[in-house]
């Protein structure tokens, strides 16, 4: 479908697209009404709504919808007005994904959707906060979260002879994140998964207004520390559209760099998380050792393990003299390559194969359906990768070859996390072959505007809104991660098998409660 | 079946000497800012940096690791070493001395810090050589390690937990979040650290604490001496 008719379809000018290539965002204004009828077209077309983002201005809420389209087209936003004490339609019968997100404005935002299946005790949990508390709202005091909270009781979907509601989390017996899962079983098999998650909010979005932009981003890095520097990238560039600031072409390479070995880092880890899963302890041992060795690279390049304090907005707080770029690319290779070297021996392990092979199993529907992003969707045939559709930083000249599977189990997970860890490592090579000289340092000179910024983390697309006020400092901070889109989904493959598969299929999720929970 | 055990003895090892002496081995710790001018101070994000006279002193409880007053021309003069862990806790009595088993909670962390707690079976780290063990159970657990800020949501977990646990006891906050709500601080979402809920015993520095300053952290609620470079200033 193209551009034009894409507009024809949504009843809009299709001369409006004229001049919008990829990397572009073309906004449709619409009046609120018009969102089911726009969703509906949108669902089926190939677009990918990344999150909603909502804004309290004055008495009203401005309510934004971004949706990326394929390569060499731009993103579309819906965006619309509603009172305060006005319903907004709820575009979730016709487009699935938005469902957990109109769930999240309703609870923090206070705004009702109307014709929406589910909504309450989401974000803040009932027995914890009270019913009245909007921390989104510009009127939210501290104190109105300390009114009377409402009693909650677990519920069990499942009702027959000997079924159980199996309550698992927030606090495990390994090191694993606070989150919970009621898992209802009839002995054996997990009948029905309802994932409770939100025990790690931390309000960023809302501590983040007021802030200086430098400042927002070590929050950004912080919503998700194992993949900070993806995330801070997506909201770095969301500031420097919102600015009008180009950043320097050394920067722009650095920035790929950075996120690749990143990647290549939280893949290990990802592996090495499934390894732990499945109990083969030497394996385990050995894919952590690949990830140490990661770890301890950046750590001597960057001055940090997990690449914080890198960003800044108009480049990079420090620079990667070229010839460490290149020691750091080659070390970091030869780490991947004992990496495929573990795996290939795993690949060939039949009882390793076993506990992967159509287990957890999400297929191309619900991954379609879901609008499931990063190496989950990946796996079941759902392609999208924003480093090829929407490129920024170094990835017009530097395209990743994309990795692919069909079967949507966790054994094409795995082979999705190796494909693009190997993926990684033969980038960071062919970036550090083409660094730009030049400064990494930009400039950065704020004013009051709004722009959406992105980046594909390693879980997946991650998109950012930031508002800046004119004295540069955050309106509004909105993150959109993929640990958000996926976990909504993750129920679904952990159903009908049996109890000792969750852990495993949790693993080949590799998603992160912190950076859904924000 | 393959024979893992014989890879496993097959591969190389790369285990730290420590606790017999400090591991600096590039990339293992970031390093912490040691002192500089007053002038460093005005770009710290968490008030972590203090003004005393013409210098800035630290406050490692409360540095996130940004890097701020590590660049520029405010920058304070920084060592590659650890911030080690402190408290005023004493450790545990002596038949814990060889041994001591471990609950972990995450109270809202960024995912770092447990992602650290997670390389310590690592071979460079092999947590188990020490005799610490994480376990699956409060009752079997001697000491509560927190990470995170202590979220509205995990406040009551932590003090189930904390009560379901024997005495004797110990709690050990890791991380600036658990320290002092690092970047989150209090806010109407997060306590602002383990000690507005509970007694804390030792708090180990860092954004996140590299995996050394938790396992010394840990041997030191053990009641065993260690080899420390320097000591902390909290
Ligand atoms: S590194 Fe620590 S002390 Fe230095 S500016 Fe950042 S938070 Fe402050
Ligand atoms: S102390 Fe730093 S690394 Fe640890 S949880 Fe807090 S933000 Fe994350």
């Amino acid at each position: 479908m193209t551009l034009p008719e894409l507009l024809q379809a949504l009843e809009c000018d299709p001369a409006l697209g004229a001049g919008a290539t990829a990397g572009s965002v073309l906004a449709l204004p619409l009046p609120a009404t018009r969102l089911p009828h726009a969703a509906h077209v949108l669902a089926r077309a190939p677009t990918r709504l990344a999150g909603i983002v909502c804004e309290q201005q004055d008495g009203r809420f401005a309510l934004r919808y971004p949706f990326w389209l394929g390569a060499g087209l731009p993103w579309l936003e819906l965006v619309t007005e509603v009172g305060a004490g006005e319903t907004v339609p709820s575009i979730s019968p016709r487009l699935f994904a938005a469902d957990w997100h109109e769930r999240e404005i309703e609870d923090l935002f206070g705004l009702t959707f109307s014709n929406h299946p589910f909504l309450g005790n989401f974000v803040l949990h009932d027995e914890i906060w009270p019913e009245q508390a909007y921390p989104m709202r510009h009127d939210f005091r501290a104190q109105d979260a300390d009114a009377a909270p409402s009693p909650y009781q677990p519920r069990a979907m499942l009702h027959a002879e000997g079924a159980f509601l199996m309550p698992l989390g927030p606090v495990y017996g390994g090191v694993n994140e606070a989150g919970q899962f009621l898992l209802d079983t009839l002995g054996e098999d997990i009948q029905h998964c309802q994932t409770r998650l939100f025990y790690k909010y931390r309000g960023i979005e809302k501590r983040a207004e007021g802030m200086a932009a430098a400042d927002a981003l070590l929050l950004v890095e912080r919503m998700n520390g194992t993949n900070a520097f993806a995330h801070a990238l997506a909201a770095v560039q969301a500031m420097e559209r919102a600015a009008a600031c180009e950043v320097p072409p050394r920067a722009q390479v650095l920035r790929s760099f950075w996120a690749e070995l990143e990647r290549l880092r939280s893949h290990a880890a990802t592996i090495a998380g499934l390894c732990k899963s499945t109990a083969l302890a030497v394996p385990t041992s050995l894919a952590y050792q690949r990830v140490e060795e990661l770890l301890r690279l950046c750590g001597a390049h960057a001055g940090h393990r997990y690449l914080f304090g890198l960003l800044s907005p108009g480049g990079l707080a420090q620079d990667l003299p070229d010839a460490a770029a290149r020691t750091l690319a080659t070390a970091a290779q030869a780490v991947a390559a004992r990496l495929a070297d573990l795996a290939e021996e795993l690949l060939f392990d039949n009882s390793f194969i076993d506990r992967l092979e159509e287990v957890g199993l999400i297929d191309a529907k619900t991954a379609r359906r879901y609008g499931l992003v990063g190496p989950v969707g990946r796996a079941a045939g759902h392609a999208g990768d924003l480093r090829i559709d929407q490129p920024y930083a170094a990835y017009a000249q530097c395209a990743p070859r994309p990795a692919a599977a069909e079967e949507g189990d966790n054994l094409a997970r795995l082979r999705v996390f190796l494909a693009e860890a190997a993926e990684s490592a033969r980038l960071l090579p062919l970036l550090a072959a083409q660094l730009p000289a030049g400064t990494a340092r930009g400039v950065f000179t704020p004013r009051a505007a709004a722009a959406l910024g992105w980046s594909e983390a390693p879980a997946g697309a991650s998109a950012c809104f930031v508002r800046l006020r004119a004295d540069g400092r955050i309106a509004r901070l909105r993150l959109m991660p993929p640990a958000f889109t996926n976990w909504h989904a993750f129920h679904l493959a952990a159903e009908h098998f049996a109890y000792q598969d969750f852990p495993i299929i949790l693993a080949s999720f590799g998603l992160a409660m912190a950076e859904q929970d924000r | 079946m393959r024979l893992w055990a014989l890879r496993g003895l097959r591969s190389r090892r790369d285990l730290t000497g420590f606790p017999r002496r400090i591991d600096l081995a590039p990339g293992m710790t970031p390093g912490r800012p040691l002192d500089g001018p007053a002038a460093a101070a005005a770009a710290c994000p968490t008030g972590a940096l203090q003004v005393e006279g013409s210098a800035s002193r630290v406050a490692l409880d409360r540095c996130v690791h940004c890097q701020r007053c590590r660049h520029g021309e405010h920058a304070m003069r920084w060592r590659a070493d650890i911030a080690w862990s402190h408290g005023d806790g004493t450790p545990l009595p002596r038949a814990f001395h060889h041994s001591i088993h471990v609950r972990v909670l995450d109270a809202g962390d960024c995912g770092a810090c447990l992602a650290e707690l997670q390389q310590l079976p690592a071979p460079q780290y092999s947590l188990h050589r020490l005799g610490i063990f994480i376990t699956p159970s409060p009752r079997d657990a001697d000491v509560l390690l927190v990470v995170g800020p202590v979220t509205r949501a995990m406040r009551q977990p932590l003090l189930d937990t904390y009560a379901a646990m024997p005495a004797p006891k110990r709690v050990v906050a890791v991380g600036a979040c658990a320290a002092s709500g690092g970047v989150f601080g209090p806010s109407f979402a997060c306590a602002g650290g383990v000690a507005e809920v509970l007694p804390v015993d030792r708090t180990v520095p860092g954004c996140p604490p590299p995996p050394l300053a938790v396992l010394e952290a840990l041997l030191a609620v053990m009641g065993r001496s260690l080899p420390r470079d320097g000591e902390p200033a909290p």
